[in-house]
């Protein structure tokens, strides 16, 4: 496969890119935040999400969907990015439709009815520290019954305050760091005992942190095997990740161009500054990091729609360069913006700050060359 | 089985079958590469490599097969690549014709030209240098002054190069000469002619690491007929509009440069983690090395799909012309904080300089070598005044 798009990628791309462009730029997010919306995001627009066909993307044909594959989710994905669209689609239609693919027929038909209309959003309760973490998961799921009960605390839930389900990753048997004794779960997000509490957070987007207190789901809701979540927690990772991976890129990309727009036509002494060499090298710079961090995020979807072993490690250096490519695109964004670039009505650093919040959705890019260096062996 | 998979087993096969097993193991350094031509030495294994690999167009193997290539498709051309890799084969051949010169011919070439010049490329049988720099032009090449006068049936050659890449050893030179005082640009031609040809002097310039693979080059009257056979030009496109070659030529020098990044995409750690040492959870035990060579790896992998992807959007006609200015620059970069690196992994060890355990200081002289990646073939701050204008379109230009 060529390592980049084809015909009917850079069609549903380009399909994506006049979507975000038209009905959800920049300034939609700007009305979103300015009306201290407590979703944090259009339900009318994840709505037209589902018209697009978007939402499913990853739901195989017989179930409705399109059957596509992490490319073409990607390919949303930068245009999320690129105009700052706040929508659960990455939680919900990319990293919750893939853990349900993972699991059994009942679940899905349970809740990929929804996800296709639009209706339905999904949370993601994995992470329980500042820090993502998931081989320290320590949350307890103690069977009862038919069922489990569960207990615990969850944080960073993107979108969870108005989840409908939650996918929780918790600990059947083991303790935090042992590799086997996860299970997932989904869970009706407003069962007996489940407490919500939202906040925004510096990209505008809600998260929540979620409190489990003697929450008992049937077996039902068991996502894949008991005590085996590992598996379909990786897949949900993965795809999470390449899925934040992708959107970064598209962070990036559109910081690139505001500022390299900016710098064409500001002057200052005499000059436009983006004649000068000191401010050049640095862009030419950037649009090489850009580059190469593009190239990793194909490769990485690539290989997890192939179904290639190396698709982990490449899924991690896709985050991680992604990652420090977009962090220097807002750094320098603002930079070159001088003064203007640190005011609210510049949009650069709306840039700047949902960096900052994807960096930490599923691993920065310290975790991840962590990761590399494991997956290496050393 | 798809025709690209049985194509994979095939050429599989083919190598493990053909490959001589000394070819298979790593390179000892830069003297270990086979550059072919009229007066070349071989050491076990090589020149049988480079001939089986030869008979079949594998040393250029995206070449069409009239010319000495393989004829081989895009995907074939990747497909045996990664084979190659897999079984640690080494290219059987190291070659400025293959690199610059080739291609160049490809383009502006005449049939006649291709197939006076192409096949003994691919062959390896003769050893080309390439005449560019000199002595006040470097960066600023256009303004090269080395001249070719029109004599009739000849042209009288006078001048100097500088930093002549292996003119001391090559048959052949590609040459950028001035046949127009009046223009900068539309005054340059591309010349090829023999380096035995009288009047011709190489001089060696020694490295910083202690090596002289490079010459300065001194035109004396040289005569360079203008044909070598009928229709055989010693111009290769026309008189005076050498730049274009000249450019299209650095495109192809420029992504072969960057290929140093992608070196070896062995995972740096998991090659020095045992030399530098472990602690008790199996970790390379300096955590700001390992934190290091970790990020290195990403780069490395990151660069590879980058190099993959550039060459398949090239092949498709789908990047930016200038893209390979990208390429260099970023392939470049990467492979001196590679090096870098691996003298920090080696320590007090990698320091000796004269030495049987250090194979004559290897390591360091290879580490001191990959500081010109970023000037040969066009510095860095070249490539990024070229990706600023004509890539992002900043004024200024
Ligand atoms: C929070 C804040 C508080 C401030 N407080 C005050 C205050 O109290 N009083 C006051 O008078 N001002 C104040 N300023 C203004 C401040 O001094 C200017 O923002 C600053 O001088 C930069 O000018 P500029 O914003 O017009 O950027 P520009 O001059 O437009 O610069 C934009 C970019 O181009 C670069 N650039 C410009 N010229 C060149 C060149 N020749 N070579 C290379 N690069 C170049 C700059 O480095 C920058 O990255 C404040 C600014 C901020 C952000
Ligand atoms: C190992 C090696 C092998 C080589 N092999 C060959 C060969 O085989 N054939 C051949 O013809 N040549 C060869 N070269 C020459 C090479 O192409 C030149 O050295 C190179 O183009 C730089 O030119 P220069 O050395 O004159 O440096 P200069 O042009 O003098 O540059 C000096 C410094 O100024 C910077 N600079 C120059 N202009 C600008 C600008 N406009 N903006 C910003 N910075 C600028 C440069 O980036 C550099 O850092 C080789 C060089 C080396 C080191």
């Amino acid at each position: 496969m060529p390592l980049y798009l084809n015909e009917d990628q850079q069609m549903l791309h380009d399909s994506a890119a006049e979507f975000m462009k038209g009905e959800a730029p920049v300034s939609h997010l700007r009305e979103f935040r300015d009306k201290q919306c407590k979703d944090g995001f259009s339900h009318a627009l994840w709505k037209q999400f589902a018209e697009m066909g978007f939402t499913g993307i990853l739901i195989g044909e017989d179930e409705g969907g399109l059957g596509l594959g992490h490319v073409e989710a990607g390919t949303v994905l930068e245009e999320i990015g690129r105009n700052l669209t706040p929508s659960p689609f990455l939680t919900t239609a990319v990293a919750g439709v893939e853990a349900l693919n993972a699991g059994g027929k009942a679940l899905r038909d349970q809740y990929f009815p929804g996800i296709l209309a639009g209706e339905t959003v999904l949370g993601l309760a994995i992470d329980e520290g500042a820090k993502h973490r998931p081989d320290q998961i320590g949350m307890a799921a103690t069977r009862e019954g038919n069922g489990f009960k569960l207990d615990g605390k969850k944080q960073f839930v993107v979108q969870g305050g108005s989840a409908d389900m939650l996918i929780v990753a918790a600990r059947t048997s083991g303790k935090a760091g042992d590799d086997k004794g996860l299970t997932l779960f989904a869970v009706d997000a407003n069962a007996a005992g489940v407490s919500r509490d939202s906040a925004r957070l510096v990209d505008s987007a809600m998260a929540a942190h979620v409190q489990f207190d003697g929450v008992t789901v049937d077996a039902d809701a068991v996502i894949g095997e008991v005590d085996d979540g590992d598996t379909v927690l990786r897949r949900l990772l993965n795809a999470g990740r390449a899925g934040a991976a992708a959107e970064t890129l598209g962070v990036g990309a559109g910081s690139m161009d505001i500022t390299v727009d900016y710098i064409k036509g500001r002057k200052q002494f005499g000059e436009l500054i983006g004649s000068f060499q000191a401010l050049q090298h640095r862009m030419a710079h950037l649009y090489s990091e850009m580059e190469i961090a593009r190239a990793a995020v194909l490769k990485a979807q690539q290989m997890l729609d192939e179904g290639s072993s190396r698709a982990e490690l490449m899924v991690s250096v896709a985050k991680a360069k992604a990652g420090r490519a977009t962090a220097l695109s807002v750094k320098e964004g603002v930079q070159m913006h001088g003064g203007v670039g640190m005011t609210d009505e510049y949009d650069i650093g709306l840039y700047m700050k949902r960096d900052r919040a994807l960096q930490e959705f599923m691993g920065d890019a310290n975790y991840h060359t962590n990761l590399v260096a494991e997956m290496h062996g050393y | 089985m798809s025709d690209l998979e049985k194509f994979r087993a095939e050429t599989a096969a083919w190598l493990e079958a053909n490959c001589p097993p000394e070819m298979r193991e790593p390179m000892t350094g830069e003297d270990d590469a086979v550059w072919g031509g009229r007066n070349a030495t071989f050491k076990p294994g090589q020149k049988e490599w480079l001939d089986v690999m030869a008979a079949k167009g594998w040393t250029v193997p995206d070449w069409p097969k009239e010319y000495g290539g393989g004829g081989l498709s895009r995907a074939e051309t990747k497909i045996l690549g990664q084979e190659m890799a897999r079984l640690k084969c080494r290219s059987p051949l190291s070659s400025f014709g293959i690199w610059m010169l080739g291609p160049a011919l490809l383009h502006f070439g005449t049939e006649a030209q291709k197939k006076h010049f192409l096949p003994p490329i691919a062959r390896g049988e003769i050893r080309w240098c390439q005449g560019y720099s000199e002595p006040g032009s470097g960066s600023d090449l256009a303004s090269l002054q080395t001249s070719a006068v029109d004599k009739g049936d000849h042209f009288l050659i006078n001048g100097q190069k500088i930093w002549t890449s292996y003119a001391d050893k090559a048959d052949w030179i590609f040459c950028l000469t001035r046949t127009d005082k009046n223009e900068k640009h539309k005054g340059i031609s591309f010349m090829l002619f023999d380096m035995a040809s009288e009047g011709v002097t190489t001089k060696p310039i020694v490295l910083i690491s202690g090596q002289s693979a490079f010459c300065e080059t001194f035109f004396d009257d040289v005569k360079v007929p203008k044909e070598y056979g009928e229709g055989v030009s010693s111009v290769v496109y026309e008189v005076n509009k050498g730049w274009d070659v000249a450019k299209y030529l650095l495109g192809h020098e420029r992504s072969m440069i960057s290929g140093g990044g992608s070196e070896g995409a062995t995972s740096l750690g998991a090659k020095f983690a045992d030399q530098v040492g472990r602690d008790e959870m199996g970790r390379l035990d300096d955590p700001m090395l390992r934190a290091q060579m970790a990020e290195m790896d990403i780069e490395v992998l990151a660069f590879r799909a980058m190099a993959e992807r550039f060459g398949d959007t090239f092949k498709a006609g789908l990047c930016h012309p200038a893209q390979p200015n990208m390429m260099k620059y970023a392939g470049t970069e990467i492979n001196k904080r590679r090096h870098e690196l691996i003298m920090a992994a080696g320590g007090s060890e990698v320091l000796e300089w004269e030495s049987d355990a250090s194979n004559g200081g290897m390591t360091a002289r290879s580490w001191l070598r990959t500081k010109a990646n970023s000037i040969e073939g066009g510095t860095s701050e070249v490539m990024l005044n070229v990706i600023s204008k004509q890539i992002l379109r900043l004024p200024g230009a």
